[in-house]
């Protein structure tokens, strides 16, 4: 870290970084991390800075998701990596997980999204549940990618309330079932193989009906379109899905969901990888702003040497270290069985919001170049938007923990 | 007072420039340790001999000549077995070797069989006592390191092209020698030398090196600065690791932390980043010229003289300003 | 095939490295270290060497502190079978002091082959895989960017300057791997996970008494300020000017 503390303190001063593209470690987090979560770790950052960062600033710009890094992911474990390894998965801790979400969201957040939703959303409702035939029939294949799968829950008009989802599933007398209605802002829609997608089994407001069902998107009267015209998270496949009379069999129903409280629990998952994942677009612009605040030379000396330019530097990393401390505490909470959703609210929110204002300052701090294509901060800051609002939007959140708090309810 | 034994390397029957530069660092290492004798081994095939008066000029008071079809390829097992022996007789003080590929590779052979230490790729060095005392880079040339060794006798290779070869001439006294073991039964046998363009300088040689790197956009545009560097008339053509691995051009073309490092009296870099790891291979060249698009580039902190623009742009015009520079 | 491949911890190199205030050696504090590029290299060989014929082992032996452990785990998780840690902490420019411990854990090994990264980037020696050999008696190629094993014979090409050689060698042998000849794989989750299981043997070691030693350390003199003498081909005379009577290199 490019740090050189003042002589008089007897601290020692730390080796400053040239042009690298990882800063140091100012409160030596690797320290609370296993050897083999630093392992992973650095292996997954590898991955990132030879085959995702030299294209996904043009992928961005072409809005592309690169499909062909696909294969290499999955070959490397990426996905559905905390699930146990009879299923063909990397059975890793949730730190572990967080960590790989941060070094993919270092690459983009488009990215990470897809291994998000491919493992949070996808394999981990048909793991929690699914029967143990549907498991091994699909979950294998899901880590391999050899199957791509979505996650339909969102609704054009329930996106914060999904409870008030107008799908629908009806049961047909040999038990097989009859899908209607649409989902949207679906990311992998396009790239899908299989979707699991949540709809009410009764009419009524009442949320308990909802239940979970494998649908694979050949399916007759399932069509998927793509969602043009975004300004974030461009390198990511966002869709809109529509089921007319889509018919599916009786064991397409994942057998053990059930309310409303089962798509909530995938999203806690994918929102406990998202606190982690944001983490890593923040460190890949605060990176960003120390090289280019050490290296652009103006009036005379760097301006990295300016106050202010100083100021939102330390803000940034002071930010950014509070953030992993809250990521790691949660995921070692996790792993010991321990963690509550309000306490994943608190993560994502917090480390969503910080995110987006180191993004949006280094934006800043790069001046004009800030806008190119050729340097990050832009795509990340585009991006955090998304984030900021899927899974739970910042406000929602706000609201969670307020309950949580107060024990009133804010929703309504 | 002790003799200095130096290993003189040549290639295809003929001395390479690294040679002189020993023979010259093992003068310097005679004089410093109270005025010995330079004796320098030359091997080869048949006929190489008549290349020992280049090394007298040079500061050789003998010339030790190995003539030997077993020596027509680089014999390392015959060649270390013989300078070891030669070495252990007590006649010497120091062995000194150039810091090459060759040179690096006979020299540990050597200090292992005589169970004595090396000091490898020296850019420097004095003698206290009988120990040398010499800087050696480590950490990517970016520390150097003041070793000290002393052994019986005291190992060490010199980096190419920070000995310049000095004329101090003797009298040509050669001598034959003969290997201490037949050369045909290493068990390691050379059985090709592929040179490269035997045209073109050495980077290691070139007093002026033209590299390029990414911003010159296609392995065809390397002819530009090929041009420039047939208009400087002494010069090398280098490459960036990032388009060695894409194949634009050899990899024994590479500078670099892990290629080639280089420190000529001007080094020209075109289309280069500055990234880190070719910074390491050319940061000790004497005057450093750099041509990018980019005026951020990292490249720009070391260049003594930097222009902002298309190296593409740039070179041809630099190529004519050269010839007619050199024509008047 | 039983393949041995000796690796280094060394630093990450992309830092400005700072001198003690008794300039005796490089401040360590907060730097990060991984295994020597070159030896990653060597790492890749023996892999796809084995891969190649189907059956056999790579072993890694590294000489360095306790700490080294997590290099050999990741040189596990790439893919080797096993690794030896001769600890000590004693941080030695003296090649001939780490090759005769490393000869003396090799020597009964059996190995067909014993690879080495050409240099390590921290101590720039470049002897190490030489001097084992000599002490092991084993034939060694060094620079080897091109390599073919036949059986009971190889043949490999070494990198000179502006040319090669091609050679031809008995096994067992011992060579030195230099850039080119591969790029190692990263390793992944699942050999992440199962290098933890493998055996990793810590063996206590102690050196030889040094016959080099460092009497001190120095950054190089900085290069001093340059400047940007103007923009595109316009510039071109100012610098050709500058070249002929500032640098006097023209």
């Amino acid at each position: 870290m490019a740090t050189t503390l003042d002589p008089v303190t007897a601290v020692p001063a730390l080796p400053s970084v040239e042009l690298t593209a990882h800063a140091g470690d100012l409160f030596n987090i690797d320290a609370a991390l296993t050897e083999e979560e630093r392992a992973i770790r650095d292996t997954v950052r590898a991955f990132v800075d030879e085959k995702i960062l030299p294209i996904i600033g043009q992928c961005y710009v072409d809005g592309r998701f690169p499909k062909e890094l696909i294969p290499e992911m999955a070959e490397m474990g990426l996905l559905g990596s905390s699930l146990p390894e009879e299923y063909g998965c990397a059975g890793l801790s949730s730190v572990a997980y967080g960590l790989i979400m941060q070094e993919l969201e270092r690459g983009d957040s488009g990215i990470r999204s897809f291994a998000s939703v491919q493992g949070a959303l996808v394999m981990y409702p048909i793991f929690a549940f699914g029967s143990e035939e549907q498991r091994r029939t699909y979950l294998p294949r899901l880590a391999k990618a050899e199957l791509i799968g979505c996650f339909g829950l969102t609704e054009s008009d329930h996106g914060s309330n999904p409870s008030g989802m107008t799908t629908r599933a009806r049961e047909q007398a040999d038990g097989s079932w009859v899908i209607n209605g649409g989902k949207m802002w679906i990311t992998n829609g396009n790239m899908s193989d299989i979707a699991i997608v949540w709809a009410k089994t009764e009419d009524g407001e009442s949320d308990k009906s909802i239940r979970g069902f494998i649908v694979h998107t050949d399916t007759p009267g399932f069509s998927v379109k793509e969602t043009k015209g975004k300004l974030s998270l461009r390198a990511s496949v966002t869709s809109e899905l529509v089921f007319e009379d889509v018919h599916v069999a009786a064991n397409a129903l994942l057998p053990n969901s059930g309310g409303l409280k089962s798509p909530l629990m995938c999203l806690t998952q994918a929102r406990y990888g998202i606190a982690w994942g944001v983490l890593g677009a923040a460190l890949a612009c605060f990176e960003e702003a120390v090289s280019y605040a050490k290296n652009r030379v103006m009036f005379d000396r760097p301006i990295g040497g300016f106050q202010i330019q100083q100021v939102r530097l330390a803000d940034m990393l002071s930010e950014i270290v509070k953030g992993q401390l809250v990521a790691l505490h949660l995921g070692r909470l996790k792993d010991a069985g321990n963690f509550t959703p309000v306490q994943v609210s608190l993560a994502k929110r917090n480390n969503v919001n910080i995110a987006t204002e180191a993004a949006r300052e280094t934006r800043r701090l790069l001046g004009g170049n800030g806008i190119l294509a050729e340097y990050a901060a832009m795509r990340h800051m585009a991006n955090l938007e998304s984030v900021y609002t899927y899974e739970g939007t910042h406000d929602v959140h706000s609201l969670i923990i307020g309950q949580a708090i107060t024990g009133l309810n804010a929703f309504k | 007072m002790a003799n200095v034994l130096v290993f003189a390397e040549s290639r295809a029957g003929e001395l390479r420039k690294v040679a002189l530069e020993a023979v010259t660092a093992g003068r310097k290492l005679a004089e410093l340790s109270g005025g010995g004798d330079v004796h320098v081994v030359l091997a080869g095939a048949a006929g190489i001999g008549a290349k020992a008066g280049a090394l007298a000029a040079h500061g050789a008071d003998k010339v030790l000549v190995l003539e030997d079809a077993g020596f027509t390829q680089y014999n390392p097992e015959a060649l270390a077995a013989t300078l070891a022996a030669q070495l252990k007789g007590g006649a010497y003080g120091f062995g000194l070797f150039s810091g090459t590929s060759h040179g690096r590779d006979l020299s540990p052979r050597v200090a292992a069989k005589l169970g004595v230490g090396l000091v490898p790729d020296l850019t420097g060095f004095t003698v206290e006592g009988g120990a040398v005392v010499g800087q050696h880079p480590i950490n990517n040339a970016k520390v150097i390191a003041t070793l000290v060794l002393e052994g019986t006798p005291t190992l060490l290779s010199v980096r190419p092209a920070a000995f310049a070869p000095l004329a101090d001439a003797r009298a040509l006294v050669t001598e034959a020698m003969s290997s201490a073991v037949d050369p045909t039964a290493s068990r390691v046998k050379v059985i090709e030398l592929k040179q490269g363009n035997t045209d073109k300088i050495d980077l290691n040689d070139a007093p002026v090196i033209v590299a390029g790197g990414r911003g010159l956009k296609a392995a065809a545009n390397f002819s530009l600065c090929e041009d420039l560097a047939d208009a400087f008339g002494n010069a090398a053509v280098g490459a960036t690791r990032a388009v060695t691995d894409d194949g634009w051009r050899p990899h024994s073309d590479q500078i670099g932390q892990t290629g080639r490092n280089v420190s000529p009296d001007l080094y020209i870099a075109a289309g280069i980043s500055g990234a880190i790891q070719h910074l390491a291979g050319m940061r000790t060249s004497r005057t450093i010229v750099a041509i990018n698009k980019d005026k951020d580039a990292p490249i720009f902190k070391i260049a003594d003289y930097g222009i902002v623009g298309d190296a593409l742009e740039v070179l041809p015009v630099l190529t004519a300003a050269v010839k007619a520079a050199k024509a008047s | 095939m039983k393949i041995a491949v000796c690796i280094k911890r060394v630093p990450v190199m992309e830092v400005k490295f700072a001198i003690t205030a008794d300039g005796s050696r490089y401040e360590e504090t907060g730097l990060k270290y991984d295994i020597n590029d070159f030896d990653l290299w060597a790492i890749e060989a023996a892999l796809q060497l084995k891969e190649k014929a189907g059956a056999g082992s790579v072993h890694v032996v590294c000489l360095g502190p306790n700490a080294a452990q997590e290099q050999i785990r990741k040189a596990m998780a790439m893919g080797a079978d096993s690794g030896v840690l001769l600890e000590s902490d004693v941080r030695t420019y003296d090649g001939l002091t780490v090759a005769r411990a490393l000869a003396a854990e090799l020597k009964d090994g059996g190995y067909d082959l014993i690879l080495f990264g050409r240099v390590a980037v921290d101590s720039m020696n470049q002897m190490t895989g030489p001097m084992v050999a000599e002490l092991l008696d084993l034939p060694v190629v060094t620079n080897v960017f091109k390599l073919d094993i036949n059986g009971a014979t190889g043949r490999a090409e070494r990198v000179l300057e502006g040319a090669s050689e091609v050679v031809e060698f008995p096994l067992p042998a011992v060579l030195t791997i230099d850039d080119g000849l591969n790029k190692e794989r990263l390793p992944s989750l699942k050999g992440i996970m199962a290098a933890k299981k493998k055996p990793l043997d810590v063996k206590p070691t102690s050196l030889g008494a040094p016959q080099v030693t460092v009497r001190s350390m120095a950054l190089p003199a900085e290069r001093s300020a340059g400047r940007i003498v103007g923009e595109g081909a316009d510039a071109v005379p100012e610098l050709v000017r500058l070249l002929q009577t500032e640098a006097k290199v023209l």
